[in-house]
């Protein structure tokens, strides 16, 4: 025989779901159909977790910074090979493209179709180069950042990009999208 | 046999759905032959012994299509699912669909950890044990990539089979963690509108999630048809969001972020948004079309005897369940209702079947799917003309197979 001592009872699931859903305005309106919702709360406390995503906006930047001359010496020893020297290798094309997407042949680019400059840091962090992920470090990342705006013509060949700055570079096509889920 | 009600053929063959049930109701008329002994070579001697984990058939010949990569990496590429072979809603896990952007990772368990945090009162870390430990719930889902079928959204049709067309879908049942149990334990803050989930493999996806529908019915999925995921489907861990495009449902769930705006990461800004004729492009575009295809007759295979065939295929929608498919064998001159051979689940694969007889006909075969939302699946053209000509995601036209009085069944465009 089951006990009240070993298993909590269908009833008791039943009223800690009616009582979760007054008591909490984020508790969640799913009904417990044939399983139950008693949970073991495992998750163990991590206060001080960053994690890495850095945001369109810049928030989760790290702490840093690259010059467009820094990041040509990255970009040509690590990223030239399949983008190109000047980021217009087709099939991995970087830069240029700026005024093809309402025609019949679009080239998305960094500089054509991406609409925040702090992506860029938070994309060639993580997965470049290709089979060499996380490989550079953050200020080389600034670098190559700054190297595919200087190649797509947004910033100018002395500029130096860092944490406190990407946020507020203006991307061209930075009003081309229409966001369907707000 | 009822000859009268198989003889109500109408147009292009296919015969009606109340010929179909008249049919059946009959019986079984025809005679057993039963072989007076057993003569094949299996017969007579004891077979392979049993074993650790089952292969199929060698005669089946099942295998994954259009596995390539891209030129300069290879294991950023997809591989799709031989639909013609297989036939129910369930894709078998050694032959679902993949789409990867790095490689599959060889992930320890052991060494892995879901960690929330951000927008919440407690950030926490989970393992894989933990969450094992969770209540779980069981659904059949659909899954498709945004990109499937986009071979059809080219200039030139294409002479390849059903699944090397449209084979990045898959029906599976999807076991794990409602998200919500575990966003509940972090205590969401009240201004928080997304959930950023990131994967754990070396391209590190990164997708975020509206709020509305990770309190909805995503689930941080364990079990695929049974058994613990498929490296290549997330091992150990994925996140699941039903209905919508395959890429939200990162894999290798390594993190989620809770915060109040999109983190517009390059795979939902560069990749996976939408361009529109006029240069603009719709960003999140979650939700799969509604859509459906005839995975028999189908591409590259040929009719070899004249008869009955039956037609059949699969039909989903993004947004409800399939209400209903119509089939068409002259090009969608004209529509008959298909027999729908499972309940409508929302957001689930759903078979259909309706009988055709080929005496030599030219033929166009077609399937249209409607939803419960009343969402109709669009011809070719008018699924193209909603975005830009250079687009190819979340098309969902109808597929037209075409039958040459010889037989033989080919992609076209009409």
């Amino acid at each position: 025989m089951f006990t009240c001592k070993t298993f909590v009872p269908r009833c008791a699931t039943t009223a800690m779901v009616l009582l979760a859903l007054s008591a909490s305005a984020t508790a969640l309106a799913q009904p417990v159909l044939d399983g139950h919702n008693i949970k073991p709360e495992l998750g163990r406390l991590v206060p001080d977790y960053q994690g890495t995503i850095v945001s369109g906006n810049g928030s989760g930047l790290p702490l840093g910074q690259g010059s467009v001359e820094q990041g040509e010496q990255v970009f040509n020893a690590r990223c030239a090979a399949c983008h190109g020297l000047d980021g217009k290798l087709a099939g991995n094309q970087l830069a240029g493209g700026i005024g093809t997407l309402a025609t019949a042949q679009p080239v998305k680019t960094v500089g054509s179709y991406w609409p925040y400059a702090p992506t860029l840091y938070d994309y060639i962090a993580r997965a470049m180069p290709y089979n060499e992920e996380k490989s550079l470090s953050v200020n080389e990342v600034y670098g190559a950042t700054a190297y595919v705006l200087y190649l797509n013509g947004i910033v100018k060949r002395s500029d130096v990009v860092s944490d406190s700055t990407l946020a507020d570079i203006q991307m061209p096509n930075r009003d081309g999208f229409i966001e369907l889920q707000q | 046999m009822d000859k009268d009600s198989i003889n109500q053929v109408i147009e292009g063959g296919l015969l009606p759905r109340r010929a179909l049930l008249k049919a059946s109701a009959l019986g079984l008329a025809g005679s057993f032959v039963v072989p007076a002994r057993a003569s094949q070579d299996w017969m007579t001697h004891a077979g392979e012994p049993q074993g650790e984990y089952g292969q199929p058939s060698p005669f089946a010949q099942l295998k994954r299509e259009q596995t390539g990569g891209h030129p300069l990496g290879h294991a950023a590429g997809s591989s799709s699912t031989p639909l013609q072979d297989l036939n129910g809603t369930i894709t078998p896990n050694s032959l679902h669909f993949e789409r990867h952007h790095s490689g599959i990772p060889a992930i320890d368990p052991a060494r892995h950890t879901l960690t929330i945090y951000g927008d919440v009162r407690r950030q926490l870390q989970f393992s894989y044990e933990d969450l094992l430990a969770y209540p779980m719930e069981t659904h059949q889902y659909f899954l498709e990539c945004s990109g499937n079928s986009f071979r059809n959204t080219l200039n030139e049709p294409l002479d390849l089979t059903a699944g090397s067309l449209n084979g990045l879908v898959s029906g599976a049942e999807w076991t794990g963690v409602p998200l919500h149990y575990l966003l509940d334990e972090a205590g969401i803050d009240s201004a928080a509108r997304w959930v950023i989930a990131e994967g754990a493999d070396a391209a590190g996806m990164t997708r975020s999630l509206p709020m509305k529908l990770a309190l909805d019915n995503v689930m941080v999925a364990l079990y695929q048809n049974g058994e613990p995921l498929r490296p290549a489907q997330g091992y150990p861990m994925r996140l699941f969001v039903p209905g919508s495009e395959g890429n939200i449902s990162v894999k290798w769930l390594q993190s989620l972020k809770v915060q109040g705006m999109p983190a517009y990461t390059r795979d939902e800004t560069a990749k996976y948004t939408d361009l529109l004729a006029n240069g603009q492009a719709e960003m999140f575009s979650l939700a799969m079309g509604v859509k459906s295809l005839i995975t028999s007759p189908s591409g590259k295979m040929t009719l070899n005897r004249k008869g009955i065939y039956e037609v059949t295929g699969l039909a989903w929608s993004g947004a409800a369940a399939i209400r209903g498919v119509e089939i068409s064998a002259d090009g969608g001159v004209t529509w008959e209702p298909a027999a729908l051979q499972s309940a409508a689940r929302p957001m689930a694969l759903t078979r259909f079947r309706l009988p055709w007889r080929w005496v030599g006909q030219s033929s166009i075969l077609q399937s249209r799917a409607t939803d419960t939302q009343g969402n109709i699946q669009p011809t070719r053209t008018v699924a193209l003309a909603r975005y830009s000509a250079a687009g190819f995601y979340h098309y969902n036209g109808i597929q037209s197979w075409h039958v040459s009085n010889a037989g033989v069944v080919k992609n076209v465009y009409v």
